[in-house]
């Protein structure tokens, strides 16, 4: 019952977010600030998430191959695949659900718990509006781009690891990583990206706009925020893979 | 003017405020004063429609708040200004930007025109060359006069003080309730002051009521409140040594 109601709290306050704004140019101008915040301040996590993890997968792919008839190769196209269907969106969204979750939640919790939000509202301002919306277009336009730069960036940290290791030669993995490539696996990917960008937005947000109390308040609303989100971009994997690669 | 009538408010079934009629007279500084946990700050955020009421009509100049729609009501705040407890400027704004803040997102002035009006109400305010710094800068007293002077940039016709004196002190905070007072009568506004302040009720209290336990035991003047036969305003009033000394001292 209480989580129909929070549900229904959260399409109530998506509802006012996605209202007509009371002046474009002053969203587009917050939107571009939330591109920095959200988006651009990512990008060193993501490329070093990435790097790491395209190197971890092409390692342990080499080590538990044992197999001789099994190509080389193989390796490189494991570690494209990996990172491509899997690790560049739904991984670095999880690690973005808890850096752009956590700030979003603190940020709303913070000026609702000292009056800001009340401030907006009472000058006419539709604050579910001005605070959430930006957020959620800066994420929904932007983490795309970190999800290619995570592929790249990946795939790039799996042949530094072959080479400088010696597990495989360079050669090898990047005929692995050329070898029967599906481009439908990057739409897969970025259609997973945005989705995930819009819940790592605004659940946060929700739980951060109707806390209520002090600083602990705010905390225990970031944490259930990124708690929250998290779980659902499993549940939202899940469901788009069966949707989009059965 | 703006007039309560019969409002009612409950949260999770417990009253909060029952049966609160009065009428807030424009160019006036109305106060609304009480113990802590009277029902001050509800009743006023019923009012300005933070909270919704359970029951009872709020009337803005005859205009009644409480059927208006959503986007009716947001026109209408657009009327109002608000002075809160903790004064609510946004962080990562400077007071300059705080102040022009409504006027970005309502009018269609141009930057020098916006900054003329910010710095016209800083004056007033008597603050100046302090268009730069961050709330994070500033003092208590400064906070509370910047945001009166971004409560009163659009002209409002509804002036809102929640606790306006508090963590302030005394002398700051009569600097505080005279600029109110003085802004109110200037601008021929409609003020609202919420405070349990015995010195702002004497300072600027044309209009007083008293709220306990959600419910409006007294409503008169300043000039009236010491002369008064509610026990529980008198509790109020003269909770303090000094208070009562002042009192045996007049008998």
């Amino acid at each position: 019952m209480r989580i129909l109601s929070t549900f229904g709290n959260y399409i109530l306050l998506m509802r006012r977010v996605f209202s007509k704004p009371e002046k474009v140019k002053v969203y587009y101008k917050q939107t571009l600030q939330e591109i920095e915040n959200l988006g651009i301040n990512s990008i060193g996590i993501v490329i070093i998430i990435s790097v790491f993890m395209g190197a971890v997968i092409t390692l342990q792919t080499r080590y538990n191959l044992e197999n001789p008839l099994i190509p080389l190769y193989l390796i490189g196209l494991t570690a494209r695949d990996s990172m491509l269907l899997e690790f560049s969106s739904t991984i670095v969204g999880l690690i973005l659900a808890g850096k752009v979750g956590s700030n979003v939640a603190s940020e709303i919790g913070h000026m609702r718990i000292t009056e800001q939000i009340d401030a907006l509202e009472i000058m006419g301002i539709n604050s579910a509006s001005y605070l959430i919306l930006p957020k959620i277009i800066a994420a929904v336009l932007f983490n795309p781009f970190l999800t290619i730069i995570s592929m790249f960036v990946g795939i790039a940290g799996g042949w530094l690891a072959s080479v400088t290791t010696g597990a495989l030669s360079s050669a090898d993995y990047i005929m692995g990583i050329q070898y029967w490539f599906i481009p439908f696996y990057i739409t897969y990917s970025e259609i997973k990206t945005i989705v995930f960008a819009f819940i790592i937005t605004s659940v946060p947000a929700f739980f951060g706009y109707y806390v209520q109390g002090g600083a602990l308040e705010v905390g225990k609303a970031s944490t259930k925020g990124v708690v929250t989100s998290s779980i659902l971009i499993l549940l939202f994997n899940t469901i788009l893979t069966q949707l989009l690669l059965a | 003017m703006i007039v309560v009538e019969n409002i009612f408010k409950s949260f999770d079934g417990t009253p909060i405020l029952e049966d609160i009629s009065v009428t807030f007279e424009k160019g006036k500084t109305n106060l609304i004063i009480g113990r802590s946990g009277s029902g001050k700050t509800v009743l006023m955020k019923s009012i300005i429609g933070l909270h919704d009421i359970n029951e009872g009509k709020i009337l803005y100049d005859d205009r009644d708040f409480v059927t208006m729609t959503q986007k009716e009501k947001q026109d209408l705040r657009k009327e109002m200004g608000m002075l809160f407890q903790g004064s609510a400027l946004f962080d990562s704004l400077t007071v300059e930007e705080n102040i022009i803040f409504p006027l970005n997102m309502f009018t269609k002035l141009s930057q020098e025109e916006k900054t003329e009006r910010a710095n016209f109400c800083l004056k007033r305010v008597n603050l100046e060359n302090v268009n730069h710094l961050y709330p994070a800068e500033l003092s208590g007293g400064m906070k509370k006069r910047v945001a009166i002077a971004r409560a009163i940039v659009q002209n409002p016709k509804y002036l809102f003080c929640d606790e306006p004196n508090s963590g302030l002190d005394p002398k700051t905070a009569i600097v505080i309730d005279n600029l109110i007072s003085e802004i109110t009568h200037e601008f021929d506004i409609t003020t609202i002051v919420n405070t349990h302040d015995m010195n702002s009720v004497m300072e600027i209290g044309e209009k007083v009521i008293f709220l306990h336990n959600g419910l409006k035991c007294w409503e008169g003047s300043n000039n009236e409140i010491l002369h008064s036969d509610d026990q529980y305003l008198n509790d109020f009033i003269f909770a303090s040594n000094f208070a009562k000394k002042i009192r045996d001292m007049e008998k």
